[in-house]
């Protein structure tokens, strides 16, 4: 099965409400840093659960590259096409 | 908006540590050293309990006098890279020493550990390449990541089953993959499980480097480490190492039975780029060494100790890892709550290392402490007995803890 980019960005801000100390009110296009207040550990740790959840490992190199969680989920969708 | 802005935030996270204990913990001074175990702190007698110094021997009578010879000999510096005028006799010798100690055929010795892990890294793991990290990997190790140009991929720590998977993950992929984990963990002090981690690398045939810097001189039958202790050094490709920490002096190391390590010496930037040790810390590294081998008795002394004070640390209930090794890290839950031991602990005449998040896994503030061989039963006792009083006394003042 091949997600959209839509249904991993779905899927990632279901993972990020399960914390509660994430804002309620996240939407695709929030700011991992900045409107989530993550520091660089945060969202290493963060994203290796959403590695898990969708079977793919996501490079630290391309997350230097991810503002957010729509370009996450887009990365996520991209590595998974192998592109 | 000036250059420096960037530094407002931790200048002003300085600012809070400062008003929770009063002293910036970041710029303790050791005005002397008086033996390896004790130093003169704010002008009293303080116990080091944080100090890596596993062995002792950064006060060994043997590498002291073995620097002052050399010293005279030869001067106080090479004034060059290893690749240029600043390899002499003695790098040499160092070299084959280290070689010939962890059985292996190829030694290259680099100026600090970090110069050793960021070089070895970033050369060995090229564009097309992956390199796996364990996500609690030091510093170095990170950086090195940086300055190399593989794809980085973190598996969980101490995690080889992760480790398996992510690199299953990969099967198909060209490129080699470079897998890389540390012996004792430098801020859990949490041991590597290396007999599984070995059998990743069987199975997957990727290319294994461990860092033994807080495990030379500390693990193994005859002290080289993990890999030893776990039976498992053939299938070790590289091992790193520091000399900053059980042989107290200052360089970092690279063994291997490739013959191409070699090649490396002509591609690795921060092996290549920068002066070469100066030879009496080479001669006192040689002769730290020696005595290292010489008295195989501080082993079974260090991990006497450290079992003595990880134990001594549970019975007050204090949380510490589940693994003895010489590094025992004090967890806690808040930052208040470490920066207020961290204090007391020093004003009662206890030196240990504040480590906080994000440099520490999992958010946690740590107080991390480090055993030697050369510390006295007496000395670990005064030292439980410190955290005990500290942890009383805060209490009392209904102070965070």
């Amino acid at each position: 099965m091949s997600e959209t980019v839509q249904d991993v960005s779905t899927l990632i801000i279901s993972k990020l409400l399960a914390n509660p100390k994430v804002p309620r009110d996240i939407t695709g296009s929030s700011k991992i840093v900045e409107d989530l207040a993550f520091d660089s550990l945060a969202v290493m740790n963060f994203v290796m659960e959403i590695e898990d959840e969708l079977d793919v490992s996501v490079p630290l190199d391309r997350l230097a590259e991810i503002r957010t969680i729509d370009d996450l989920a887009s990365c996520i969708v991209s590595l998974k096409k192998g592109t | 908006m000036t250059i420096f802005d960037k530094f407002r935030g931790i200048e002003h996270r300085l600012e809070e540590l400062k008003a929770l204990g009063g002293r910036n913990p970041f710029d303790v001074i050791i005005e002397r050293p008086l033996s390896s175990t004790a130093g003169i702190i704010e002008g009293r007698e303080t116990l080091l309990f944080g100090t890596n110094n596993y062995l002792g021997l950064s006060q060994s009578p043997r590498a002291i006098e073995a620097a002052c010879e050399t010293v005279r000999a030869r001067g106080v510096g090479t004034t060059g890279s290893r690749i240029a005028n600043g390899t002499q006799s003695l790098h040499q010798q160092l070299e084959r020493r280290i070689a010939d100690f962890f059985g292996q055929t190829h030694c290259m010795v680099f100026s600090t550990g970090y110069q050793a892990n960021l070089g070895m890294i970033s050369t060995l793991a090229g564009k097309e390449d992956y390199l796996l990290l364990d996500a609690d990997s030091h510093a170095s190790i990170y950086d090195a990541s940086r300055l190399g140009h593989a794809q980085v991929i973190r598996f969980r720590h101490n995690d080889p089953e992760d480790l398996h998977k992510r690199l299953r993950r990969l099967d198909g992929t060209p490129g080699s993959k470079l897998v890389v984990v540390e012996g004792v963990y430098s801020m859990t002090g949490n041991v590597v499980p290396m007999a599984e981690m070995a059998a990743v690398k069987r199975e997957t045939g990727a290319t294994l480097l461990v860092d033994e810097a807080h495990s030379f001189g500390v693990l193994g039958p005859t002290g080289r480490g993990v890999a030893e202790a776990a039976g498992v050094e053939k299938d070790v490709d590289f091992i790193v190492g520091t000399f900053s920490k059980s042989l107290g002096t200052v360089g970092g190391y690279c063994v291997s039975n490739h013959p191409e390590l070699n090649l490396v010496r002509l591609h690795c930037r921060p092996y290549m780029f920068t002066a070469s040790l100066p030879p009496e810390v080479i001669a006192a590294t040689i002769a730290a060494l020696e005595d290292m081998q010489a008295h195989p008795e501080l082993r079974s002394r260090l991990m006497d100790n450290a079992a003595r004070f990880h134990a001594g640390l549970n019975t007050l209930g204090l949380t510490t890892g589940k693994t003895v090794s010489p590094v025992v890290a004090v967890v806690l839950d808040t930052i208040p709550e470490a920066i207020a031991l961290w204090n007391r602990l020093l004003t009662l005449g206890l030196y240990v290392n504040l480590s906080l998040p994000p440099a520490t896994p999992d958010h946690h503030p740590l107080l991390r402490c480090s055993v030697m061989a050369t510390h006295t039963p007496d000395q670990i006792d005064r030292a439980i007995e410190i955290f005990s009083d500290a942890v009383n006394s805060l209490k009392t003042e209904a102070l965070p803890i």
